[in-house]
């Protein structure tokens, strides 16, 4: 269950960032092959919110999916989770996008 | 919680067995700016704090030419049998302490003590996983001589281990017979961020089911390549090989380079 440390690792951020500012939404970018599970995020957010100034807030999540590049055929494809085998049988990818975990932006009152 | 900013207050404690109780938490000022408008743009690595901290311990590792080996595995893969072995069999040639990770108590550290390695508990609490912050506590606390090696066994869990960059030189994933051999496509994770795999209890292989080579192939269709080594903490086979592994790796201590936190790629 690491997404509560992740979900209180957001919150420090923000409210570091922002001091008092109540905020009112809250929006991740959490690639689909960061290993982090966005209902569990959902779960933990109410948590680690609790008592701050994040409490309550609206948490939105994008999930773009994994993109990656064989580096034996050099084919290009989307990936949906970490087992990545190439079309042409080679295991040996370079993982151009999905591993995001970020804190996009959020919304204060 | 801190009541200003809501930042975590870390039920985290770090023990040294022989001398009484520590507290892990370490305080960080935290500077608070005012944000102002309806929407604020913040593009902040979730991980960052973390990360950066590991890149604060990878130099205090590197400033003392010490080798940090970071053990995850499930419960009962024989982790802490492998190191109360491993640091009798290396004591000779290096400096070994330990730093030893659980959500509670201070039974692993008192089995490495036995052994007359120095070892510093970390009692996670709720925790999952060490972070980078943990740690760093932990080195303090310790104080492992220069030259040496620091094995870090992390708390018994195949999953969330896998996300936090402590700073440690390698991250080495112990997988016993007796889990199965499936593990590495169920748990891709921590196979994709290996440095090395140990095979471990491979005495018991005559009576389980598992099929090294499947287990070898799913491992490196995870992470190609990766050095996967037979070994038993009980009876010993294999365990010069790992030797060999460790010693090479500190030879090559001060050519590491900081790794980035999606490992493969």
């Amino acid at each position: 269950m690491h997404e509560l440390a992740i979900t209180q690792s957001v919150v420090e951020a923000i409210t570091e960032r922002l001091g008092d500012a109540r905020v009112t939404a809250v929006r991740l970018e959490v690639g689909q092959l960061a290993g982090v599970v966005s209902d569990s995020l959902r779960f933990c957010f109410d948590v680690a919110a609790q008592g701050t100034t994040v409490e309550g807030a609206r948490l939105e999540i994008d999930e773009p999916p994994g993109r990656g590049r064989c580096r034996d055929c050099g084919a290009e494809r989307a990936f949906h989770d970490l087992i990545l085998l190439c079309d042409c049988g080679s295991a040996d990818i370079e993982i151009l996008a999905g591993r995001e975990l970020r804190i996009r932006s959020v919304e204060v009152a | 919680m801190c009541a200003t900013c809501g930042c975590g207050e870390s039920e985290v404690r770090i023990t040294d067995p022989g001398h009484g109780h520590g507290h892990g938490h370490n305080g960080d000022g935290h500077g608070h700016e005012h944000g102002g408008g309806h929407t604020v743009s913040m593009e902040v690595d979730v991980l960052a704090k973390n990360d950066g901290l590991a890149g604060t311990n990878r130099a205090w590792l590197a400033e003392r030419g010490i080798t940090a080996v970071n053990l995850m595995s499930s419960p009962g893969s024989g982790k802490t049998t492998l190191l109360e072995r491993t640091v009798r069999g290396l004591s000779d040639d290096f400096p070994v302490s330990v730093v030893e990770g659980d959500q509670e108590t201070l039974l692993d550290a008192e089995r490495i003590r036995a052994t007359g390695c120095r070892a510093i508990q970390i009692n996670t609490g709720a925790g999952c996983h060490l972070d980078a912050d943990m740690l760093a506590g932990a080195l303090r606390a310790l104080d492992p001589e220069p030259g040496g090696i620091v094995f870090v066994e992390n708390v018994g869990n195949l999953v969330c281990p896998a996300l936090f960059d402590l700073g440690e030189t390698a991250r080495v994933v112990v997988m016993s017979v007796t889990e199965g051999a499936d593990k590495p496509l169920k748990y891709p994770h921590m196979f994709a961020t290996a440095d090395l795999v140990l095979l471990n209890k491979v005495d018991l292989l005559p009576y389980v089911d598992f099929d090294v080579e499947r287990f070898t192939n799913d491992a490196r269709l995870i992470r190609p390549d990766v050095a996967i080594l037979p070994v038993s903490a009980t009876l010993g086979a294999g365990l010069v090989d790992w030797y060999g592994w460790l010693r090479a790796l500190s030879r090559a201590r001060g050519l590491a380079q900081p790794r980035p936190r999606p490992v493969r790629g």
